[in-house]
């Protein structure tokens, strides 16, 4: 079996994670799909309204779910290293989830491959096990409309 | 082998789910299982086969019958849900993966 590209490390009883992936791309390209706000908005599928790239910047993400409804997602760039380092809070706005510390670094391996690192610090360890569940509940949910639909007819 | 992405990939699919669902509540034969749903049941049977193979689903003998359980220690198991949260990711990267190759082909 193919080893995954991306890995996800978060221990029991701590309120953070890791998340590592290895690109097929050099840093720099890696770097700019980071900061220039037309690349972000085609593979993070959200609308940049704001990212101001360097340390006591900010930045706000904008996406509609398929209901029409709009969700803002913000936070405060604290340091911008060009192909090394970002350092920045995100935040889920109007919902209950605490902002989060954002650690990420950009490695160089070879001339045409790099690695990213995601260090995601959390609120309490409540708050990064529901964050880990979201994707999960979302396709028990799906599956259970679908079965909810079935019955029905 | 990776058993625990086989875990998942066996409820990626929405019928092996629905079927999960249905025998949460109670143990089912083959038969009453797909007479739940529209698929014939061949497709039903090899459903059946992947939830057992992966130990979500067991088989116990009552009398001629063959009634299929929910296995509630491997549910628990993957009850840490990190998976589909990496796949979640994975997906992001591959596309911003994608997207750099295309940039830098057109550069």
């Amino acid at each position: 079996m193919v080893q995954p590209k991306t890995n996800v490390h978060a221990e029991d009883g701590k309120q953070e994670l890791l998340i590592t992936r290895e690109f097929d791309l050099p840093i720099e390209l890696l770097f700019k799909a980071y900061v220039v706000p037309e690349i972000v908005e085609q593979w993070m599928g959200t609308k940049v309204l704001k990212l101001e790239n360097h340390a006591h910047g900010g930045y706000q993400f904008e996406t509609t779910d398929p209901r029409g409804h709009a969700h803002r997602f913000s936070g405060v760039i604290h340091e911008f290293v060009p192909n090394q380092k970002i350092t920045r809070t995100f935040e889920m706005e109007n919902t209950p989830f605490a902002v989060q510390l954002e650690f990420l670094e950009f490695e160089k391996l070879t001339e045409t491959t790099s690695k990213l690192t995601m260090h995601i610090v959390f609120k309490s360890i409540a708050y990064r096990n529901q964050l880990l569940q979201m994707p999960f509940a979302m396709g028990i949910n799906l599956a259970h409309n679908r079965l909810q639909a079935f019955f029905a007819n | 082998m990776n058993l625990r992405r086989d875990v998942f990939q066996a409820i990626a699919d929405p019928t092996r789910r629905a079927i999960l669902m249905l025998v949460a509540s109670q143990a089912m034969t083959a038969g009453a299982i797909a007479a739940n749903f529209d698929t014939a049941r061949p497709t039903v049977s090899k459903h059946l086969q992947i939830l057992t193979e992966c130990e979500l689903l067991s088989q116990h003998q009552n009398g001629r019958e063959i009634y299929y359980h929910l296995n509630p220690q491997k549910m628990r198991e993957i009850a840490d849900f990190i998976e589909p949260f990496r796949q979640f990711w994975d997906d992001r990267f591959n596309k911003l993966e994608a997207i750099m190759k295309t940039y830098q082909a057109n550069q």
